[in-house]
């Protein structure tokens, strides 16, 4: 604080200082990403859209035990379990709607399943053209 | 029906909108300051009464951005309150996950691991950088230095890189559970860190010669909203405005947490309590924090990131990513979830603070012993800090109340809940 009032006063080598770092900065390299062009790809791990896993054999691993459900702080997904036609399971959801206009993707939902069965993947840029597009059904989770 | 709503009419604020004639028979004018003026950063009213350009007085309206936070908490499991408490605060929600799991683990008992402690601490201190450093530069463009503001930008969107990584989410990072985190860092976090550093340091040291001789600068801060030790600490400032005031509290310091007292730091202090100190205030500290964060990696301990306490740890997945320790494993995870059998303090309450970027930010919680907080208070800091708004302003230019203002970096988010 105790900095000469002169020195203050002369107000030229401030202004000297001042135009080094802003023209070094200038030509330094540029941060900004142009989005639409040059998309940021998240890392592995960022939380995104879901999806419903499958098994090797093709069949969806969820198993309805409601885990994610119950977990969810927002409320936003909505299951029906049905009976399995397959013998290694009592149950399979019949309906799995996550409103995803409700979701707020804080991975509880992944972090809760004891089967592995659904996961949020780094996709980011999720577009719809109405409110019914933002509910994902069963059949959307598992093709993505 | 139509709800009746019989609230008593707020009385400064009508005082203020009826204009009186002063004693030159001119009238004074009342003008709106917010709640949608860009420099209020955020939904903030303030009714300014006008003599010419001088500020006469100011009456403050809150609760524009009033979201109810602590009513949605109180229908949510502890973990689940989690993803509440970053909502509030949207320049540093690490610290408020951090904040509020340590209440929690403070009413349980719990004591973390020290890994699970580093990474806190890391992330605490890079949150304070976040804070300050957009902070300082939304500041400068108030007054009129634009680049600045770009710069702090650069730093801001480098650690949301580093946040996105660790959390999974740049700014609704819900990362903290009780007893442990959502999930270990990455391996090249460190290298993160590392680079951030350096490169954020550079960029205090631009901040610094840009602003610090700078003769607008200095002209429009020095001496401006400033307030004295006693008025800092009747008003109940914490954070850097109290520290700029000559008063050098800090909870870090005062009652350590998260292992604080191991840390090498100082509490940056300034003793004139303007615009201009707050700013020194700030810069100091972000370089502080990057100390402390320099520190916590070196020392950073390996091990496991959860308390050792099957009745709250979400229990690792094994390689096909399904609750490890077999069908006892699967029970644990089960009943981590379901209410009441999951995290349950004790009954009782407690009051535990943490010393955010703004300031003291406290946690009143009041436990029915149930799975869910039977109270859930919050002190921000902004709120406090707010309140001291027109009494800086008083007698001063309005284009000064832009500087006080940006100088408060009230969170409007926090202050509303």
């Amino acid at each position: 604080m105790k900095m000469g009032k002169f020195k203050m006063r002369l107000y030229l080598p401030a202004v000297a200082k001042g135009l080094w770092v802003t023209m070094r900065r200038f030509f330094s390299r540029k941060e900004t990403v142009e989005y639409p062009d040059q998309a940021k790809v998240p890392r592995k791990g960022y939380r995104g859209e879901h999806r419903l896993k499958k098994d090797e054999q093709g069949r969806m691993k969820c198993v309805a035990c409601f885990m994610c459900q119950t977990a969810c702080p927002a409320e936003c997904i909505e299951i029906v379990a049905g009976p399995s036609p397959w013998p290694d399971r009592d149950k399979i959801p019949v309906t799995f709607n996550i409103d995803m206009l409700k979701c707020i993707y804080c991975g509880m939902c992944e972090e809760a399943c004891p089967c592995d069965a659904i996961e949020l993947t780094p996709t980011y840029n999720i577009v719809a053209t109405s409110r019914a597009d933002k509910i994902y059904d069963l059949h959307k989770l598992l093709s993505r | 029906m139509e709800p009746k709503l019989d609230l008593p009419p707020s009385k400064p604020v009508l005082e203020i909108e009826q204009e009186r004639e002063d004693d030159l028979g001119g009238r004074r004018l009342v003008v709106n300051f917010g709640p949608q003026h860009p420099a209020t950063h955020g939904t903030l009213r303030a009714i300014v009464e006008l003599d010419g350009e001088i500020v006469r007085s100011m009456a403050l309206e809150i609760g524009y951005l009033h979201s109810g936070f602590e009513k949605i908490a109180e229908y949510r499991t502890y973990n689940q309150t989690v993803t509440v408490t970053d909502r509030m605060n949207y320049l540093s929600p690490l610290c408020n996950n951090i904040g509020f799991a340590l209440a929690v683990e403070k009413l349980m008992g719990l004591e973390v691991t020290p890994r699970c402690a580093a990474i806190r601490v890391i992330l605490y201190e890079l949150s304070r950088v976040a804070d300050h450093i957009l902070s300082v530069g939304l500041q400068a463009m108030d007054l009129g230095a634009f680049s600045v503001m770009l710069w702090t930008f650069i730093e801001r969107e480098n650690l949301y890189d580093i946040f996105e990584a660790v959390t999974g989410a740049r700014l609704t990072t819900s990362y903290t559970r009780v007893g442990g985190l959502f999930r270990d860092v990455p391996p090249d976090f460190e290298e993160m860190c590392r680079t951030f550093m350096a490169k954020c340091g550079k960029s205090i040291d631009d901040i610094e010669t840009v602003l610090n001789e700078n003769r607008i600068f200095r002209d429009r801060t020095v001496g401006v909203g400033r307030l004295s030790k006693e008025e800092a600490i009747s008003f109940g400032l914490t954070g850097p405005l109290l520290r700029a005031c000559g008063v050098p509290y800090d909870i870090r310091k005062a009652r350590p947490y998260l292992g604080y007292d191991q840390y090498d730091f100082e509490i940056a202090v300034d003793d004139e309590g303007d615009v201009f100190a707050r700013y020194r205030v700030r810069v100091k500290e972000m370089r502080e924090a990057l100390k402390i964060v320099d520190q916590a990696l070196r020392a950073l301990p390996q091990g496991p990131i959860w308390v050792d306490d099957p009745r709250i740890v979400i229990p690792p997945k094994n390689a096909d990513n399904a609750p490890s320790g077999g069908m006892e494993g699967l029970i644990y995870h089960f009943k981590n979830y379901m209410l009441g059998h999951g995290v349950c303090p004790p009954k009782g309450e407690i009051y535990f603070a943490t010393e955010a970027p703004n300031g003291e930010l406290g946690w009143y919680l009041v436990s029915d012993g149930s799975g869910r907080p039977y109270r859930w208070r919050v002190r921000p800091p902004s709120l406090y800090n707010y309140q001291a708004f027109p009494e800086m302003c008083a007698g001063k230019l309005l284009s000064d109340a832009v500087a006080v203002l940006s100088s408060l970096n009230v969170i409007a988010g926090e202050l509303d809940r």
